[in-house]
């Protein structure tokens, strides 16, 4: 069969390839408020005055920068079901198989969150001290300083260096396919391995990798642009 | 209670695991450390002209340097490796005629050719900002005592793009060892390869850890010495800005200065 026909005819894989797109797009969107989230609270703990709050931080950081994303992928999927089923053995309760696409997201964020935590840190340092002084001073509650001076600020300066966290999560997911997620590498595999096609699949995997990156890529500067309308 | 905090810690220490299977993660280490080696050098090789060809004013070459480099950075390492290695089943035959068969056959050799076009690319942005970073007048005044293009780049251009080069470059390297476990789906064994399997043999989870160990040992040892050289290279600068940290220091702010020197100078570059 023809390469068009396979693709795009009736029975062509192109939907399936579709559809597996828009789950690699799902995970890394589902994976963002989650990865960037925690890693915004390990910033904050990150710079709390407690030594061993600070270490516990640090060390989560290291671990999770120092070793393969694969790797963390399956620590934390194959860790998560061991403990749901240490736990539901222990309180006698039936087994429970965990969704895949909420492992995958909680395994992604793990990894998202211990690399966004850096940028958030050094995005901390990067807003002056004086701003935060200067909104207590002026009788603003800890919690208002930073949500209306500081955060506002932060996102700023962190921007560009989320963004390359997201271009680097947006790739990862594609280390889901080697779980049991139905995503975009996931159905070229298949649609290859039916049709002994895997040039054509996975060139065409690549070719919407690279759309989505171009997209996000564009979505990106709009946004920086965005951020730095008072500024320039 | 006592008998679950007992199967924790047995869980996480499991030393007769090691005795039985430890040979076997050595033994993956050094296929993990030959395919770092080698792809990691054959790109540095690979990406000083397509660095030169991404800042060329040809056209053309800009334009091929670039679209490489969006390539290789805008998908995923893991589909290049898949249509490298998958792809060049569906091309046996043409590969078998031209006398490439035995190269594409082995999922390591695939592996090394993924991971050195894939790592060239990022090492190419990695010198293009490097010499980017060097301000002309250091360039026109060099040539202006007339001195050779070779003696500018030996003597000018690479020690200051060197400097500012070596960060990122420790930390490709370690992106490097990262992306490697890679070549363990493609039937690799090396470290990852080897860990999975074991893990296949014995179901025991602890595995894992033993190879996050590993790989951590080696990656923050890189990134340690990459922060000592780097501090060592730059330490003419380095004096400067600890004197002014200082005397910044002794006149404001009361809380220390978490930042290091090396910090500080980061910010600057």
């Amino acid at each position: 069969m023809s390469a068009f026909s396979l693709l795009f005819g009736p029975d062509g894989w192109g939907p399936l390839l579709l559809q597996g797109a828009l789950v690699t797009a799902g995970l890394a969107l589902a994976t963002v408020p989650f990865g960037f989230g925690a890693g915004l609270l390990l910033a904050i703990m990150k710079l709390s005055p407690s030594r061993l709050l600070r270490a516990a931080c640090d060390a989560y950081t290291t671990f999770f920068r120092g070793i393969p994303d694969l790797l963390s992928l399956f620590i934390v999927y194959f860790g998560l079901q061991i403990l749901i089923d240490r736990t539901t053995h222990l309180f006698g309760l039936p087994k429970v198989d965990m969704d895949a696409f909420v492992a995958g997201v909680i395994a992604l964020a793990a990894v998202t969150a211990a690399y966004s935590s850096e940028v958030w840190v050094s995005s901390f340092n990067a807003v002056p001290r004086g701003q935060s002084e200067a909104a207590l001073s002026l009788g603003l509650h800890r919690r208002q300083v930073f949500r209306l001076v500081v955060l506002p600020q932060l996102a700023r300066v962190a921007l560009p260096g989320l963004g390359n966290i997201w271009t680097i999560l947006l790739k990862d997911t594609s280390l889901i396919s080697t779980l049991a997620v139905a995503d975009l590498l996931r159905r070229a595999s298949e649609a290859s391995r039916a049709t002994t096609r895997p040039l054509l699949f996975y060139g065409a995997a690549t070719a919407i990798y690279l759309v989505i990156s171009l997209i996000s890529g564009l979505g990106q500067s709009y946004l920086e642009r965005r951020v730095n309308r008072g500024y320039a | 209670m006592l008998s679950a905090l007992q199967s924790v810690a047995g869980t996480v220490l499991n030393l007769g695991l090691l005795q039985e299977w430890g040979w076997r993660l050595v033994q993956g280490l050094i296929v993990t450390i030959q395919i770092v080696a080698i792809s990691c050098s054959l790109g540095f090789v690979l990406a000083y002209p397509i660095s030169l060809a991404r800042r060329s004013r040809n056209l053309v070459l800009s334009g091929a340097a670039r679209s490489y480099i969006a390539f290789f950075r805008g998908t995923p390492l893991l589909c290049q490796l898949y249509l490298i290695y998958y792809g060049a089943g569906e091309l046996r035959l043409f590969l078998t005629s031209a006398g490439l068969w035995w190269f594409f056959r082995e999922a390591f050799y695939c592996c090394i050719l993924a991971f050195t076009m894939n790592t060239a690319a990022y090492q190419a942005e990695i010198m293009r900002g490097a010499l980017n970073a060097i301000p002309k007048g250091e360039i026109e005044a060099a040539t202006a005592l007339g001195l050779s293009r070779y003696r500018i780049a030996r003597h000018i251009i690479w020690p200051q793009a060197l400097l500012v080069a070596l960060r990122p470059l420790g930390n490709e390297l370690i992106g490097i060892i990262k992306a490697s476990a890679l070549a363990a789906i493609v039937t690799v064994f090396d470290l990852m390869g080897q860990t999975r399997f074991i893990f296949a043999r014995t179901f025991d989870f602890t595995i894992y850890l033993y190879c996050a160990i590993l790989y951590l040992l080696i990656t923050e040892t890189i990134r340690r010495a990459s922060n000592r050289i780097e501090r060592r290279l730059a330490r003419h600068k380095l004096a400067g800005i600890i004197a002014a940290t200082e005397a910044a220091g002794a006149a404001a702010a009361p809380v220390p200065i978490r930042r290091s020197p090396a910090a500080l100078l980061r910010g600057r570059a």
